[in-house]
């Protein structure tokens, strides 16, 4: 658990990878809210058909499974760069997409951007880019591991191209090399504290010293690879043990989450802090019974060795 | 078959469920959320394309919100005389708006609507699946979507399974007999709220009873308590294994549980009745109306 019970925000993680437990020990250490991005599942997928049933986890399956623990569990919608490759496939999935899009709790599209920087990688970027604008949606841009300056600067300028409002997009898997272009260029920027390939977060401490908290985000992107759901809360404790300000620990891990994806109307605070009990009985009980009333979800975290 | 169903507007049941609904809410929404809901209703009579429907769908709860649908005594038994069985005291306005969207949209062709509505089915979001799930028992054609509810108790998602299962007419007036027995069952194991499933008692049956005695059985020798209501459905198959259950819940039950098996007694075989003589207090309070399973089910659901 925390110190001082701080609630965080992780805004990026993919779930769909993640077990039921891993959602247990999220709640504990203060987890309040996630954003699960659409993303690539390790292995291509081959038909349009596995594509919806990925979506219609993300809001259903997922959010549902989050809630059982108390998490608002929202996310965004995309063909991913990878995948974007394959065209025919990707025509199919761009038809699918409007259907998602609009629904309730999809803060943005995304993750769009490049992998290997193709031409199908830049067409599908801009078509959602397209998307984004003519449906009055955020975006989420996932930056590419190999070659990642110069990927991260052309992602920025195809959207500000594509006549999106620098605010309206979150950069992704930033790190040291591309933080001051994002910053400089009034986009938002997160860091994914990700073990070994992306951001550590005694690096992270350094990087909130040096910029402070003004449009930066920390996220774990937590997959199926070696990751870490807890990676928010760990950094913020590391933070606050380094004696960052709490003002701009609170920022990075949970308000500037807020603020970002909070203008898709879809993310608002009031939804963990005091759910109605329409919300309540919808996602917890059912929509039958408990008018009015609390349903009981916490179930107290505890090891026991006894199994019942 | 189908082609011979008659199209949903020409069905005088349908138009009266859309004038009830359209008056319902018209009572409760704010003038830009009325606005919005004739708006699209008339673009979808206008041109009933399910692009436009999908839309309205999704866009619902954004633009009605999700506040309690909040009916007269009155209205609920208006309810009840348009469509038996039909709860729509227990929906929100969302569910309400989104239902009127289904009737108002008018394809030429009944398969065109299933279609469409399938589409709905297969990209919805756990809101939208209770939604249509709780909207079965009004749609046109409801026969036709008996594939797809009992596809819908298969959900893990316990919010979903109960649209259909609790205070819905749909599974009581369409499911055959194997769907039904295992939607009781599930709602046993998901602990949805037995009191609350439309048909229990009228729909009772000898499988039915035996796989709730096994399910008992099972939770007993795991040291798991049993829910009370589940003896309600042993109905008049109170023999053999199954009086041997109510014998044990009322010699070693707790209080309430004790209760529940003698209800169960009450509507049973013989030797059941020669088993409620053994609880001359609990028979009593049965005898003379004072315990009911709708009172025990205030305490006990
Ligand atoms: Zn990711």
């Amino acid at each position: 658990m925390l110190i001082d019970n701080m609630m965080v925000i992780d805004p990026h993680i993919h779930m769909t990878s993640r077990t039921t437990y891993d959602y247990l020990v999220m709640k504990e250490y203060g987890v309040v809210a996630i954003i699960e991005p659409s993303f690539w599942l390790g292995q291509p997928r081959t038909h349009v058909g596995t594509f919806q049933d990925y979506f219609n986890s993300l809001i259903g399956w997922e959010r549902f499974r989050a809630e059982q623990f108390g998490i608002r569990h929202y996310c965004t919608i995309s063909i991913n760069p990878k995948e974007a490759n394959n065209e025919p496939l990707a025509e199919q999935v761009m038809e699918l997409l409007p259907l998602y899009a609009c629904k309730e709790g999809v803060v943005a599209l995304g993750e769009v951007g490049f992998d290997d920087m193709t031409e199908a990688e830049e067409k599908y970027f801009r078509l959602q880019l397209k998307l984004a604008k003519e449906l009055d949606k955020l975006v989420l841009v996932h930056t590419p591991h190999r070659n990642k300056k110069e990927g991260t600067s052309r992602s920025m300028d195809i959207c500000l191209e594509e006549g999106l409002d620098p605010l309206q997009v979150i950069i992704d898997h930033a790190n040291e090399e591309t933080v001051d272009e994002v910053l400089d260029r009034g986009f938002w920027c997160a860091f994914s504290i990700y073990p070994n390939t992306k951001m550590g977060n005694e690096r992270m401490v350094e990087l909130v010293k040096k910029y402070g908290s003004d449009r930066i985000i920390i996220d774990s992107a937590a997959d199926w690879g070696m990751s870490d759901p807890l990676a928010v809360p760990k950094t913020a404790q590391l933070m606050l043990e380094s004696n960052i300000r709490e003002d701009h620990v609170k920022a990075v891990c949970y308000g500037n989450a807020l603020k970002a994806y909070g203008q898709s109307g879809e993310m608002k605070e009031e939804h963990w802090l005091e759910p109605t009990a329409i919300d309540q009985r919808q996602l917890y009980e059912g929509n039958s019974v408990l008018r009015g009333q609390t349903p009981m979800v916490e179930k107290p975290f505890q090891e026991s060795i006894i199994i019942r | 078959m189908i082609a011979t169903i008659q199209h949903p507007t020409e069905t005088s049941k349908t138009s009266n469920i859309i004038n009830y609904l359209q008056n319902c809410l018209e009572k409760q929404l704010h003038q830009s959320a009325l606005t919005w809901l004739n708006w699209t209703i008339e673009k979808l009579l206008d041109n009933p394309s399910s692009h436009s429907l999908f839309i309205g769908f999704s866009q619902t709860p954004r633009q009605v919100g999700k506040a309690n649908l909040s009916l007269s005594q009155e209205a609920i038994s208006t309810a009840r005389q348009l469509r038996p069985g039909w709860m729509p005291e227990y929906w929100t306005v969302d569910q309400a708006v989104r239902t009127l969207l289904l009737l108002n949209f008018q394809t030429d062709e009944p398969q065109e609507y299933l279609a469409s509505v399938e589409k709905l089915f297969s990209a919805a979001d756990v809101a939208e699946q209770i939604a249509l799930y709780q909207s079965l028992p009004v749609l046109p054609y409801p026969q036709q979507f008996k594939a797809r509810a009992i596809e819908g108790l298969r959900t893990n998602m316990v919010t979903v399974f109960n649209a259909i299962a609790l205070h819905n007419p749909y599974p009581k007036d369409y499911f055959q007999e194997a769907a039904w027995n295992q939607m009781v069952l599930k709602a046993l194991f998901v602990e949805s709220h037995l009191s609350q499933i439309q048909g229990l008692d009228s729909r009772v049956n000898a499988k039915l009873a035996k796989m709730l005695s096994d399910y008992a059985h099972e939770r007993w020798s795991a040291g798991r308590g049993v829910n009370p209501q589940l003896w309600r459905a042993m109905g008049s198959f109170t023999e053999g294994q199954i009086l041997a259950d109510l014998e044990k819940v009322l010699r070693e039950g707790e209080t309430f549980e004790q209760q529940a098996a003698a209800l169960a007694c009450f509507g049973g075989s013989a030797e059941a009745q020669t088993l409620l003589d053994k609880v001359p207090t609990l028979k009593q309070a049965i005898e003379q109306g004072q315990l009911t399973w709708d009172s025990f089910s205030q305490t006990h659901l």
